[in-house]
């Protein structure tokens, strides 16, 4: 058996890839399920119920949906230059910190709403920014390898986290919880569905995401992103300024998951704590992936991995089936996409 | 006469292209066999059926008499095929002995028979005279020993059939001439040969007989001694090529002037003191053996790096800012070394590998937002100017073949107009029509008064195009000397360094 290369690789089966994975996932997961004791169709109807079958459950599959848009987003277009950032986790985290910190300077509460909104969120995109300049700039410099370096940032990150909310920012009225203070109502996103958590931090996220479609798809940026990700000599020989184009994707990446965390704070959570992210800036990575790094794929990749975590939280409780079966399913998910994308590419022949 | 190896009615397709289409092809034993065949003949792809690397729809693989069973590697070899790559198949960090070995001992076997292999693999190079360090790691050896490596491989696996994938596409001309004599000798020893060339002069000074291959058909089958290079570029071509004339020059003012350039080199060797001169309407060629300096020479005229020190004239203004889009708007239009590592991102589109280095124009761009209509309209003019076969605006750019990527690259550097043009290798790797196209499109070029800069490793290319050609040793730039004076032994003495001839006569031209 042997893999050839498609020379075209048909529309059709690019979009029915990431479908197709998705299916074989939930196949598998569904033996789990089984083994489990439980009726994997049941079980996925309740996961669906779940998530979609009240304004309730709707509306926190939302808000879970929105930092992991925003995370995969930052992956994606990382990604697709070849940047390897693996450090979407420690770049929300100060991301949400920097808009804390920001958020304390007493000129800001007493600013129009609207304005100190949009202010914390350029600070937190700012502090995701630097913590991917970092490894971007040991990279350029001295060709460090940013896997290693964006990925150890993320424990860094999170101890800087922990010692600043013990400290410098820690809510003398949290009793003694390791908790900052909180940011002030100015700085509170508006609800977009009454008596729920969820916030207008959605409506940013999709605009992320058409905006980072448009810039990949119809910009200078965007071609010369991509054409220093595929092939550096030569786009190097074509004139893209191979260092300035990284610093802007770097800054976009960064920026993204700095996003996500600044959005988790100032909608859902309102202070920072080292438990706000369960994971979220992993999780970007697989939703970049699944999305096959398109970015208005990664809002459908991020859909359908809200949808497995909040819809198994009360599935579980129906079925008494662990809800570590969302775990499974998104991590089966990636591995049968990595598969499906594969497969998009090549033919299979005996 | 035995026959040592017999392929009948081989067919393959791959989809609606047939890539052979019923081939018979046979070898004798200490026969040398060409097969010479234009890119894209199906010459691999009869290879690799016949080493089993591919199964063919149809067809018969007979060794000794003996029946292959398809599509079986291993099976070829225990019969004694031999397959030497063009592309080396070699660890750099092993020594000779460890590649040759490897593959060739059971895994789990306790101990390894080192002495033993070692002993053979002496014995093997001293009978054929590929003489090689046992003992020398593959990173520390030249592309010619590599090659050496290779075949000994083949041999240590007993091959008494060797196939041998273009295998002078890396090798310096001596190099070459020496792998030629090597073939020889290997013949006399009893092996049999079949080496798979698109180059006419060495299947005319290397084999016994020549297997002509063209759209997967066998076309024509000769003996090397009745036929000639110019009948069998037409059986390869199916019509009569001839590499376009040069017509005489009308050399104007000086375009481009280096002056005392150095420039320490960037992964290629470095430049020390190169100065020379391009006039509008003239060709410059530049000669030489790989690895002296072209490549740092290549790179900076394209405003890839800035030169150490020396200065670079642009009609006649010294060049502040070094960098590709200002050697574009200075109308340095720039054919690169490496079509597919340099030239062309492969997996963008026609369109996009098109317009790339042009981007910052404000054709095909404003306020950083492309342009993709005028991007789009301007590929399409381009692939119907310069007859891109196979070639879809949208479509990725790796599905060309070399001779229409080549196009593709002349085209949108040649729409622009420019008027100094560095060509790098221009027809590297490309079979003989689409050489004469190069040709044409630089010759037009000239016609219209630029300036052009040719970097080839390629004598008859160079003596076919240029007017004046100098040549590159170790970095430095001989004084160039009018091409209609230069024979081959005057550039053989300066591609080895030795100026002094050259030298006299750009003394005598001076008073």
């Amino acid at each position: 058996m042997r893999f050839e290369r498609r020379d075209h690789p048909s529309a059709l089966l690019t979009v029915l890839a990431p479908v197709g994975a998705v299916l074989a996932a939930l196949l598998v997961a569904g033996v789990l399920i089984a083994i489990a004791g439980a009726n994997p169709l049941r079980a996925y109807g309740l996961i669906l119920k779940g998530a979609f079958g009240s304004r309730l459950g709707l509306s926190e599959m939302l808000t879970r949906a929105t930092p992991l848009i925003l995370t995969g987003l930052a992956a994606a277009v990382a990604f697709r230059a070849r940047l390897w950032n693996i450090g979407g986790e420690g770049q929300f985290y100060l991301g949400a910190l920097g808009v804390t910190a920001f958020a304390m300077v007493p000129a800001v509460a007493a600013l129009p709403g609207p304005v100190a909104v949009v202010l914390c969120l350029m600070a937190g995109a700012v502090a995701g920014m630097v913590l991917l300049l970092v490894p971007l700039a040991l990279r350029l410099r001295f060709g460090v390898d940013e896997v290693v370096t964006t990925l150890l940032l993320n424990f860094v990150a999170v101890l800087f986290v922990s010692l600043m909310i013990e400290g410098a920012m820690k809510d003398p009225l949290a009793f003694g919880w390791p908790q900052s203070v909180p940011v002030p109502d100015a700085a509170v996103l508006p609800k977009l569905m009454a008596r729920t958590r969820l916030h207008i931090g959605l409506l940013i996220a999709l605009a992320m995401a058409v905006l980072v479609w448009w810039l990949q798809a119809r910009t200078v940026f965007g071609i010369r992103a991509r054409a220093a990700g595929l092939n550096p000599r030569a786009a190097a020989f074509a004139g893209v300024p191979l260092g300035r184009t990284l610093v802007m994707v770097a800054c976009l990446s960064g920026g993204l998951a700095g996003l996500a965390g600044a959005i988790e704070v100032m909608g859902v959570k309102g202070y920072v704590t080292t438990d706000l992210s369960p994971n979220y800036g992993y999780s970007g990575i697989v939703i970049a992936m699944l999305a096959n790094l398109n970015p208005l794929g990664v809002i459908a990749a991020a859909v359908f991995s809200a949808v497995m975590f909040v819809g198994a939280d009360s599935m579980s409780r129906a079925l008494s089936i662990p809800s570590y079966i969302a775990d499974v399913t998104v991590a089966l998910s990636l591995l049968t996409m990595l598969v499906a994308i594969f497969l998009a590419q090549y033919r299979i022949r005996r | 006469m035995t026959r040592v190896l017999e392929l009948t009615g081989i067919t393959k397709r791959f989809g609606a292209l047939a890539a052979n289409e019923d081939v018979s092809l046979h070898l004798d034993r200490g026969e040398i066999v060409a097969l010479l065949g234009e890119n894209g003949a199906g010459k691999t792809t009869l290879m690799s059926i016949l080493f089993g690397h591919y199964t063919a729809d149809s067809g018969l693989v007979k060794v000794e008499g003996r029946e292959l069973p398809p599509g079986r590697s291993r099976a070829a070899i225990q019969a004694g095929v031999g397959m030497v790559h063009q592309h080396f198949a070699l660890a750099p960090n092993l020594t000779v002995l460890d590649n040759v070995m490897t593959g060739t001992e059971r895994l789990w076997s306790p101990r390894s028979a080192r002495a033993a292999g070692r002993a053979k693999l002496v014995a093997l190079s001293e009978r054929f005279g590929l003489r090689v360090d046992p003992d020398a790691l593959v990173a520390d050896l030249s592309v010619g020993e590599c090659q050496r490596v290779e075949i000994l491989k083949a041999l240590y696996n007993d091959a008494r059939i060797l196939i041998l994938d273009e295998p002078t596409a890396v090798l310096t001309a001596q190099e070459a001439e020496g792998l030629f004599a090597t073939l020889r000798q290997m013949t006399a020893e009893g092996l049999s040969l079949i080496f798979i060339s698109h180059k006419l002069h060495e299947v005319m000074s290397a084999s016994d007989r020549v297997v002509v291959l063209r759209r997967g058909r066998v076309v024509a089958e000769r003996r090397t001694a009745e036929t000639s290079r110019a009948e069998l570029a037409e059986l390869m071509v199916g019509r009569k090529v001839e590499r376009p004339a040069r017509p005489p020059a009308t050399p104007g003012k000086v375009l481009l002037e280096g002056v005392d350039l150095s420039l320490a080199g960037h992964g290629g060797a470095s430049l020390h003191g190169v100065s020379f001169r391009l006039r509008a309407g003239e060709t410059l060629g530049v000669i030489g053996v790989s690895g002296n300096g072209q490549t740092t020479l290549a790179g900076l005229v394209s405003g890839l790096y800035p030169p150490d020190a020396g200065e670079l004239l642009v009609d006649g203004q010294a060049v502040r800012v070094f960098d590709v889009p200002h050697a574009i708007a200075a109308g340095i239009g720039r054919i690169p070394e490496d079509r597919n590592a340099e030239g062309t991102i492969g997996d963008m589109s026609t369109w996009e590998n098109t317009v790339l280095e042009r981007i910052w124009s404000p054709r095909f761009s404003r306020r950083g937002m492309v342009r993709r209509g005028a991007a789009r309209r301007a590929t399409e003019e381009i692939i119907r100017d310069y007859d891109v076969r196979g070639a879809s605006v949208d479509g990725r750019i790796r599905l060309l073949s070399g001779g229409n990527m080549q196009k593709l690259i002349l085209g949108r550097v040649l729409d622009a107009g420019p008027d100094i043009l560095v060509a790098a290798q221009p027809s590297r790797g490309l079979d003989e029509g689409a050489i004469a196209g190069v040709h044409e499109r630089l010759l037009e070029a000239r016609g219209r008064g630029a300036g052009v800069l040719l970097i080839s490793e390629d004598l008859d290319e160079v003596i076919g195009l240029s007017d004046r050609i100098c040549a590159i040793v170790g970095g430095r730039l001989s004084p160039a000397i009018p091409a209609d004076r230069a024979d081959a032994r005057m550039l053989g003495l300066m591609m080895a360094g030795d100026w002094s001839a050259a030298e006299q006569m750009e003394r005598a031209d001076a008073v």
